[in-house]
C-alpha cells in the first residue's frame, strides 16, 4: 500500500461521504455546499487517472460554474428566511430498494468482470495531457468541438432568455 | 475472483462510480425540490466521467476517454444553465419548485 493508494481512498472517502450528505441532508443548502466537497474530491480522482486537465476543468467548471448556478437557484427559488428550506422526499421506500438493487448489480458487474487490464496505477508513466488534448481538439475532434461551441451558445442564450423578468405579461 | 484490495485497480475506480451513481439516481427519484433532481443529476454525470477517465486510463483508451469526458463537462455546463432558467420560470409560474405539484399538464 503506497502513497498513490492513500491518495486515491482518501480522495474516495471524500467524494462518497460528501456525496453522502447532498443525498439525506434535509437542508438544501448543507446539500449544495456539499456538493463542494463532492466535486473537490472527483476532481482528486481525476488527478490520480492521469487527467490533470480534466481536474482543472472540473474545478473551473463545475465548482466555479454550476455549483454557483445551483446556490443562485437555491436562494432564488427558497424562502430563505422562513422555514420552507427543509425539503421533502418522496417514495422513499420503494426508491431505497430499486437503488440498492441497481448499486448491487453495477457492484457485482464491476466486481466479477475480469477487466481488460489489471495495471498498476503507479506503474504507468505519468505525463500532462494538455498538449494532447489541445492536438486533438482542432485535429481529430474538431468537429465535436465546434458543434459544442454553438451548443454552448445556443444554451446560454436560451437560457437568458428564458429566465429575465418579463416586462409585461402580454407578449408571452 | 481473488483480488488484493488494497491495491488500487480499474475495479476500484468503478465501484467509486458505481456508488456515486446509486446517489444520483436516489436523490432523482426521491427528492421533491427541483433543485435537488439536478443536484443529482451531476453526480450521475460525475459517475460517467470518472467511468470515462477510468476506462480511458487502464483500458489503452489513450486520449479518446478524455475528450469525451470534456464534452460531458461542456453538456453539463449548458444542462445547468437551461435547467435553472427552467426552474427559475416554474417558481415563478407556480411559487414551488417541487416537482410533484407541478402537474397541471395531467389534468
Amino acid at each position: 500500500m503506497n502513497l498513490y493508494d492513500i491518495i486515491f481512498y482518501f480522495f474516495a472517502v471524500v467524494t462518497i461521504a460528501s456525496a453522502a450528505v447532498v443525498v439525506f441532508s434535509r437542508n438544501i443548502v448543507y446539500s449544495a455546499f456539499s456538493l463542494l466537497f463532492t466535486f473537490f474530491g472527483v476532481a482528486g480522482i481525476y488527478v490520480l487517472l492521469n487527467a490533470d486537465f480534466l481536474a482543472i476543468t472540473q474545478l473551473l467548471v463545475y465548482v466555479g460554474g454550476i455549483l454557483v448556478l445551483i446556490l443562485f437557484g437555491v436562494m432564488l427559488t427558497t424562502n430563505v428566511v422562513s422555514v420552507e428550506i427543509k425539503t421533502g422526499t418522496m417514495q422513499t421506500l420503494p426508491a431505497t430498494i430499486i437503488v440498492a438493487l441497481l448499486a448491487g448489480l453495477l457492484g457485482g458487474i464491476v466486481w466479477t468482470t475480469d477487466w481488460f487490464v489489471g495495471k498498476r496505477l503507479s506503474e504507468v508513466t505519468s505525463q500532462t495531457t494538455s498538449k494532447e488534448i489541445g492536438t486533438a481538439l482542432i485535429t481529430t475532434h474538431v468537429l465535436p468541438f465546434e458543434i459544442a461551441s454553438v451548443i454552448l451558445l445556443v444554451a446560454i442564450v436560451g437560457a437568458a432568455m428564458m429566465a429575465r423578468r418579463e416586462r409585461s405579461n402580454t407578449n408571452i | 475472483m481473488i483480488l488484493n484490495f488494497m491495491t488500487i485497480t480499474l475495479t476500484h475506480f468503478l465501484l467509486v462510480s458505481a456508488v456515486l451513481f446509486s446517489f444520483g439516481v436516489y436523490a432523482v427519484i426521491t427528492r421533491r425540490n427541483a433543485i435537488m433532481v439536478l443536484m443529482g443529476i451531476e453526480l450521475i454525470l460525475n459517475s460517467a466521467n470518472i467511468n470515462f477517465l477510468a476506462f480511458s486510463r487502464f483500458g489503452g483508451l489513450n486520449i479518446e476517454g478524455q475528450m469525451a469526458a470534456i464534452f460531458v463537462i461542456i453538456l453539463a455546463a449548458a444542462e445547468a444553465a437551461i435547467a435553472l432558467a427552467i426552474v427559475l420560470n416554474i417558481y415563478k409560474r407556480f411559487n414551488t419548485v417541487n416537482v410533484d405539484e407541478v402537474s397541471i399538464l395531467k389534468d
